[in-house]
C-alpha cells in the first residue's frame, strides 16, 4: 500500500540546522519531487531580510524540509507508543508539515497586503486542485488531500495533530527560529530543541510540556522575543518592505490607468484585476518579480523607476520614530502638505509602518480564550499555563512593546537644488 | 495612513464599549464577513476565527492612549473591557469615516454573547461547506462548547438577518 510504502534505502538531505533530514516514506519523497514543492526553492523564507542580513537567502524549501524533520522526530522518536497518540495519523502529520507553506508567493507579506491575498487559500488550492501534489496525496486515499488541507487550515478534528504544526510551540516556529538565526548569523534565536522534543507529551487536544522542561521552553520564548525585535522587526528590513509594497501599488495604479509599460507586467495582470488563478499564481516567484523590478528601473514613470532602483540597489528609505499621538498626527498632516509642495508624492514617499503590519506574533498566555497557550504537565498530572509558572515568560508576556516608524527618502530631502526652503522645513519637522 | 487603526476605533466608537477580547475579535470578523472593509487577516484557532494582526493593532492603540483597556477579575479568569478615550475621539477627527451601516451591524453584534458570536463566526468561517458539513464541524471542533441544534439554527437565522441588513442598506 502506498500509505505505508517505504523507500528501499533511506534518503537523507544534509541540513545546516538539523544536520540531516531523513526520508523513508515514498509519499514524502514523491511530494518533494513535485513542481509545486520545488517552486518553494525560489521563494525566500525571510522576504526582504537579506537586504539587512546578507546571509538570509534561505528559502521556504529549506524551512519546509526542516518542519517535516522536526515532526518526524516527534512522531517517530517521542510519541510512538504513547497513550493519546494515534499511529494512523503519522503520515498525515508528516505531509501537513512538509506542505504547510506551499501557497506562499514571492515576497509573500507585501503581495498579500497589496493584492488582498491569503497564502493559506493558495495552499489549500494547490493541495485540492489539479496539481502534482494532489495527484501524490490522492494515491494515499481519495480524502487524504482534504485531510492534509484541514490540518494546515487548523480545522482538522484531531487537535493534537494540528497543534504539532500550528500552536504556540510548534514545529513551524521551532524550525524558523533556529533556521533564521543560523542564516542571519545572529547570536540570539538559539534554544535546546532536542530537550524540548524530549519533554513533549501528546494529550487529547494538544502537545503539552513536562514541567521539568520548563527552562528549555523559557529559552525558546526568549529566543522568539529577541528574534522578533532584532531580526523580523528590523527597521531596515521594514524599509525594504515599504518600498516593495509601494512598487506593487504604483505598478497596479499605472496598469489600471492605462499606462504603456516598456516591460508590460504580464505576470501581474490577474493580480491587478483581482482575479488571480492558481495557474498564474504558481508561475510567480521571486526570480520573476525581481526581473520586472530590474526592467522597471528604466520605465518612463519616474516614481516606478525610482522605487525599483531603490529596491534593486538597496537605496532604502530612512526613518524616524513616530508615535501617532494627536500632536504627531498634526505634524503628519503638515508633512504631507509640505511633501506635495516639494514635488515628492507623499502617497509613495511618506509612509507610517506599524508593528501590527508585520506577520509575527508574541507568546500569548491565552487569557479570555484568544489562543491556546503552552501548558506544562505538572508531576501530579495537572496542566498549568506557562506564564503562571515561569516569571521570565510572565515578564515578557505582560504589557507588550509596539512601535511605529515614519519612512521617507532622505536623499530627496538632501537635494537642495530645488524647493530648498520647503525641504529644510520638512527636515526640521522630521528631526525636531 | 493608520487607516486600519482608525476603522477599529470607529467600531469602538459605534458601540461605546466592548466587553471581552474574544467578543471584540468575533465582532470584527463577522463584520468583515458581512463585507465591511476590515482587512485584518483571520485564521482558525482553537476558539474560532482569530486575528493576531487585530490583537496587535488593539495593543498599539492602547499603548498610544487612544483605547482604554480595563482588566477585571471575573471568577477564575480576567476579562478586558475596551472603550475609546478622548484622545482617541480626537484622533478619529483626522479621518472621514462615515459608515452608518457598520454602526447598525456592530451594535447588533455587541448585544449578543461571546459564546453565540463564537458560533456565528465559526459557521461563517465554514460557509463554503454544506449546512450538514458545517454542523459536523461545529459539533466536532467545538465539542466543549456543547452547542445545540437549536443554537446552530438560531445562528443561521441571525446571519441571514445580518446579511439582509447589510444588503438593504448597501
Amino acid at each position: 500500500m502506498y500509505l505505508n510504502e517505504k523507500l528501499s534505502e533511506e534518503k537523507v538531505f544534509k541540513d545546516p540546522v538539523h544536520r540531516y533530514v531523513h526520508v523513508r516514506d515514498k509519499v514524502i519523497w514523491d511530494l518533494i519531487g513535485t513542481k509545486e514543492f520545488q517552486r518553494l526553492r525560489r521563494i525566500k523564507q525571510l522576504g526582504t531580510t537579506y537586504l539587512t542580513f546578507h546571509g538570509a537567502e534561505h528559502s521556504r524549501f529549506n524551512h519546509s524540509l526542516g518542519v517535516y524533520e522536526i515532526v518526524r522526530r516527534i512522531v517517530d522518536d517521542v510519541f510512538a507508543g504513547r497513550p493519546d497518540w494515534d499511529e494512523n495519523e503519522r503520515l498525515l502529520c508528516l505531509c501537513a508539515a512538509l506542505l504547510h507553506d506551499l501557497g506562499h508567493g514571492p515576497f509573500s507579506h507585501s503581495f498579500e497586503k497589496v493584492f488582498r491575498l491569503d497564502h493559506e487559500q493558495f495552499t489549500r488550492a494547490i493541495i485540492l486542485g489539479d496539481t502534482e501534489v494532489n495527484a501524490v496525496l490522492r494515491r494515499v486515499s481519495l480524502n487524504f488531500p482534504k485531510k492534509v488541507a484541514e490540518v494546515i487550515a487548523k480545522t482538522y478534528e484531531n487537535k493534537l495533530v494540528v497543534s504539532l504544526i500550528s500552536s504556540q510551540i510548534d514545529a513551524d516556529r521551532m524550525d524558523y527560529l533556529l533556521r533564521d538565526a543560523y542564516y542571519t548569523g545572529v547570536s540570539y534565536g538559539h534554544f535546546d530543541m532536542e530537550r524540548i522534543l524530549r519533554v513533549m507529551r501528546p494529550r487529547e487536544e494538544q502537545v503539552v510540556i513536562k514541567r521539568s522542561g520548563m527552562h528549555a521552553v523559557e529559552d525558546y520564548i526568549m529566543s522568539r522575543y529577541q528574534m522578533y525585535w532584532q531580526v523580523y522587526f528590523h527597521p531596515v528590513t521594514r524599509s525594504a518592505e515599504v518600498i516593495l509594497t509601494k512598487i506593487l501599488h504604483r505598478a497596479k495604479h499605472l496598469y489600471l490607468a492605462g499606462y504603456t509599460f516598456q516591460t508590460p507586467p504580464v505576470h501581474f495582470q490577474s493580480l491587478f484585476h483581482g482575479n488571480v488563478q492558481l495557474e498564474d499564481y504558481l508561475k510567480l516567484d521571486e526570480a520573476v518579480t525581481l526581473y520586472y523590478f530590474q526592467q522597471w528601473q528604466d520605465e518612463r514613470d519616474s516614481i516606478l523607476s525610482d522605487l525599483c532602483r531603490r529596491f534593486m540597489n538597496r537605496n532604502l528609505f530612512k526613518y524616524v520614530e513616530f508615535q501617532p499621538t494627536n500632536e504627531e498626527m498634526k505634524k503628519l498632516v503638515e508633512l504631507t502638505t509640505l511633501f506635495k509642495k516639494a514635488g515628492i508624492d507623499p502617497d509613495y514617499y511618506l509612509v507610517v509602518d506599524s508593528s501590527s503590519d508585520l506577520p509575527y506574533d508574541f507568546y500569548r498566555p491565552g487569557e479570555e480564550e484568544e489562543r491556546l497557550p503552552i501548558y506544562l504537565l505538572m508531576p501530579n498530572g495537572e496542566l498549568r499555563e506557562l506564564s503562571r509558572e515561569s516569571t521570565i515568560v510572565d515578564a515578557i508576556s505582560g504589557k507588550r512593546r509596539t512601535d511605529h516608524k515614519l519612512y521617507f527618502p532622505q536623499d530627496f530631502l538632501d537635494d537642495l537644488s530645488t524647493k530648498r526652503n520647503v525641504k529644510k522645513k520638512i527636515k526640521q519637522l522630521l528631526y525636531e | 495612513m493608520l487607516f486600519e487603526h482608525a476603522k477599529i476605533m470607529k467600531a469602538l466608537a459605534a458601540v461605546g464599549e466592548i466587553v471581552g477580547r474574544k467578543k471584540l475579535q468575533k465582532m470584527i470578523y463577522i463584520a468583515k464577513k458581512m463585507k465591511f472593509p476590515f482587512y485584518e487577516k483571520f485564521d482558525f484557532h482553537f476558539y474560532g476565527p482569530y486575528s493576531e494582526e487585530l490583537t496587535l493593532r488593539i495593543e498599539e492603540l492602547c499603548n498610544v492612549g487612544f483605547l482604554q483597556e480595563m482588566k477585571e477579575k471575573k471568577g477564575g479568569y480576567y476579562q478586558y473591557r475596551y472603550a475609546l478615550t478622548e484622545a482617541g475621539e480626537q484622533f478619529l477627527t483626522h479621518y472621514h469615516l462615515d459608515m452608518p451601516d457598520l454602526d447598525v451591524c456592530l451594535r447588533s453584534l455587541n448585544e449578543q454573547s461571546a459564546r453565540f458570536l463564537e458560533l456565528v463566526s465559526t459557521i461563517l468561517y465554514f460557509e463554503d461547506l454544506s449546512k450538514d458539513e458545517v454542523k459536523e464541524k461545529v459539533f466536532t471542533l467545538k465539542s466543549k462548547q456543547r452547542y445545540t441544534e437549536e443554537e446552530v439554527e438560531e445562528a443561521y437565522r441571525y446571519i441571514e438577518q445580518l446579511r439582509e441588513q447589510a444588503y438593504i442598506k448597501s
